[in-house]
């Protein structure tokens, strides 16, 4: 029987929310390159380019999480793909995170006054310069609050990530408890160091909400 | 490429997924109306002339939305019993499904009464009516009518959260999956069809609440 002292527990709680960390961050930087794409795609002039990026969006909003989770872990491996925790992990959260923030930036696109797209066009500028130059930084200026929000949710999203067995700071203390048995310390500093993570990056977000507000 | 997808086991299978959308249907069904009336409360004492309530429920706001439901759960399924308060996985799912719902609509209902322009409440009082009466009969039908989309997609976000209560063994359409996938070996084709469940389940919630907000809201308001 090994004694865990609080500053093991917490130590170790520390060491494993730096992969809670990478994953959000690593999840985060795929769903903003896939979220373009389907940003793109939603705003498309084709309507059949439009209708699959809406379907994409509707699927992962309309179904749990944990399942897409599931669906990647247990079905990549029927594809002949080997799959570990880690991998089935970033995949279903960069997926899920591409369709929320192409969702978030579709709403800046659409707050754009058309006037802009128009003056865009006069000055020869063709359609992905005009998205670049123009359209692109005005929409993602306006809703840099609720990227930011959502950004909070995909780190607590990591969480479900321990159910299909990432090594994380939920499965590590979970693991943890079943060697103190102190489960109200052990879950009740969990939830501090999501706290920790979250609340700044909430605050911030009210911040930029409330700048946006006076504008 | 050896794997065939086989859906042969879904004869037998129909009941068990069906008891399952119950359990989540129940769930949220309960822990929506719950946390609804919690978060008219909630948002009244936000803006209640005591100091410390309104701090209080602050706190309790910006705890619960910034820690994952997973861990809310554990905490309180798991934590709360060295304290002598055990719980049946079942309540412990509602008590953390209405605890995190609260948190959220809070924040929405009193959107909502903000969005109450003051000159109503000023008439209430001038026709006599009491407080209490201004705020249950003038303000807050408004309030409900203006927050009725938001709150809709709050609910069915928890619904879909709610997939996580498996972890307690709450027999829900996860944990039946999980029981399912365990006894077929068949595990993608499980939590496909599961997956599809929950679709119709999100889309079915969503169709009705919107239904029977515009039945009830938009009469509702005299």
């Amino acid at each position: 029987m090994i004694e865990f002292t609080l500053w093991d527990i917490v130590r170790n709680l520390l060491l494993a929310a730096r992969w809670t960390i990478l994953l959000s961050a690593v999840a985060f930087a795929g769903g903003t390159i896939v979220g373009l794409l389907i940003l793109f795609m939603r705003i498309s002039k084709r309507r059949w380019v439009q209708r699959f990026a809406e379907y994409y969006i509707g699927l992962f909003q309309g179904t749990p999480l944990l399942m897409q989770l599931f669906l990647l872990f247990f079905g990549l491996p029927l594809l002949g793909l080997r799959i570990e925790p880690w991998t089935a992990a970033v995949l279903g959260l960069t997926l899920c995170a591409s369709a929320f923030l192409a969702e978030i930036w579709r709403g800046g696109v659409q707050a754009v006054p058309l006037g802009q797209w128009d003056a865009g066009s006069s000055l020869g500028l063709h359609y992905l310069k005009q998205l670049r130059l123009i359209i692109l930084p005005q929409a993602f200026a306006m809703t840099r609050a609720p990227t930011v929000g959502f950004l909070v949710q995909l780190i607590k999203s990591t969480a479900l990530t321990s159910i299909i067995g990432f090594e994380e700071l939920v499965r590590t203390s979970n693991a943890i408890n079943n060697a103190t048995f102190e489960p109200f310390k052990v879950y009740g500093f969990v939830a501090l160091i999501y706290f920790a993570l979250c609340f700044p990056l909430t605050r911030y977000a009210k911040m930029l909400e409330l700048r946006a507000l006076k504008h | 490429m050896g794997y065939v997808l086989d859906f042969g086991w879904l004869s037998d299978a129909v009941s068990l997924i069906a008891s399952g959308a119950a359990m989540t249907i129940f769930l949220i069904a309960v822990s929506a109306v719950a946390g609804i009336v919690l978060s008219i409360l909630g948002a009244a004492g936000r803006r209640s002339r005591h100091a410390w309530l309104r701090r209080a429920i602050a706190g309790y706001v910006e705890l619960i939305r910034n820690t994952p439901f997973l861990v809310q759960l554990f905490f309180i399924y798991f934590g709360l019993p060295s304290l002598g308060i055990r719980l049946d996985p079942v309540v412990a799912a509602i008590l953390a499904m209405t605890l995190n719902m609260t948190a959220y609509t809070t924040e929405i209902v009193g959107a909502g009464l903000d969005a109450v322009p003051k000159g109503q409440k000023e008439a209430a009082l001038a026709l006599g009516l009491r407080p209490r009466q201004v705020f249950i009969k003038i303000v807050l039908p408004q309030a409900l009518k203006v927050i009725f989309p938001a709150l809709t997609s709050q609910i069915v976000i928890m619904m879909l959260e709610s997939a996580v209560v498996s972890q307690i063994a709450v027999r829900e359409l996860t944990y039946e999956a999980d029981l399912l996938q365990a006894r077929t070996f068949r595990a993608f084709e499980t939590y496909f069809i599961v997956t599809l469940v929950y679709l119709a389940l999100s889309i079915g919630l969503r169709r009705l609440l919107v239904a029977s907000g515009n039945r009830f809201l938009s009469g509702g308001v005299s």
